[in-house]
């Protein structure tokens, strides 16, 4: 994929198949550290163990319309190539946590891309799963609930309402990116 | 840097010269589905998403919902939509990118034209 935030909207779009309720998504960049991870966390029925302990295994699906799949394999796979590594941690009835690890400065290390649309879209498109998103740079952070939007009065099905959201993101995702100095990542790219 | 509140949406929303609602109620008379899968996401879902929600904002219609769910099957054949009119059979939209889904919104959501060049098949 393209940018790393396709990729969550990917692992999410799983918890969201498997049937979660409320999706955690994580995002931590340490520039000292050199690393970026990622890291989604749903409240689902757990992913299958075998999967679990094999996620970059494409032959292991759940799906029926087609023989592969795909998320979690292209995903290991391009930590892989940047000095990282996918992690999957499962419990049945639980939930499902999935985190990718990636060496933030790594040539291959896809940008994040646009974090807000991707948020926009999956708030706009799933009424009725609450998703937290929190996102640290260094010491910095940033975070929304649209559980805590919504009981402060925000109809989170009104698209109108959910572009205010997403704006809210990119500025400040972009207030963060320029306190750490860099002007990089969380703005759309063109995407050709 | 803190949380995203609803006063900063209000603010947000001051800011922004269109009014939108922040409550509403109302049936849903057409259904649009944005379908997820990994080629489709791949393939650029997330960016007909985004015209539908533009398309969305600027019709300001009550009666119309755009919802997402998981891969079709059909890969090859991504982005899907799918557009459901109340008491009319559901047209699948093939390859769709921005231009095709402005389209596809103002001529058959808003219009009732299906456009069956982009369509894929009746379900
Ligand atoms: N969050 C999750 N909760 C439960 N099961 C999951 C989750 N994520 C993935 N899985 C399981 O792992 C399989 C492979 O996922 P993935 O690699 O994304 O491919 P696909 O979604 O195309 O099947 C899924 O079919 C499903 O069985
Ligand atoms: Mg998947």
């Amino acid at each position: 994929m393209r940018e790393l935030s396709l990729h969550i909207l990917d692992v999410v779009e799983n918890g969201i198949t498997a049937g979660a309720g409320r999706i955690e998504i994580r995002v931590e960049e340490s520039l000292a550290a050199d690393r970026l991870k990622l890291t989604v966390r749903d409240d689902g029925p757990g992913m299958p163990p075998e999967k679990a302990s094999n996620p970059e295994d494409p032959f292991i699906t759940s799906r029926t319309t087609r023989r592969v799949g795909l998320g979690l394999s292209l995903l290991a796979a391009a930590a892989r190539r940047c000095e990282g590594d996918l992690t999957v941690a499962a419990e049945p009835g639980r939930g499902t946590e999935v985190a990718a690890v990636f060496r933030h400065s790594h040539i291959d290390r896809a940008p994040l891309g646009d974090v807000a649309a991707t948020l926009a879209m999956l708030i706009i498109g799933n009424p009725h799963i609450d998703f937290a998103y929190s996102h640290t740079v260094d010491g910095d952070e940033f975070s929304l609930d649209t559980r805590e939007l919504s009981e402060g009065g925000a109809d989170l099905s009104d698209p109108g309402t959910v572009r205010l959201v997403e704006q809210g993101i990119r500025e400040a995702l972009a207030t963060m990116n320029r306190n750490s100095g860099r002007e990089e990542t969380s703005h759309a790219q063109a995407d050709h | 840097m803190p949380k995203l509140t609803i006063d900063d949406l209000k603010r947000i929303k001051e800011e922004t010269t269109k009014a939108t609602a922040l409550r509403h109620d109302g049936e849903v008379r057409i259904k649009i589905t944005v379908h997820m899968g990994t080629c489709g996401i791949a393939a650029g879902a997330r960016e007909v998403m985004k015209s539908l929600m533009a398309e969305m904002a600027e019709a300001d219609r009550q009666d119309i919902r755009v919802v997402t769910s998981g891969c079709m099957g059909m890969c090859s054949s991504e982005p899907n939509i799918t557009v459901e009119v109340i008491d009319s059979e559901p047209i699948v939209y093939q390859h769709m990118d921005a231009n095709r889904t402005r389209q596809v919104f103002r001529r058959h959501v808003l219009q009732g034209e299906v456009q069956t060049d982009f369509a894929l098949a009746k379900l």
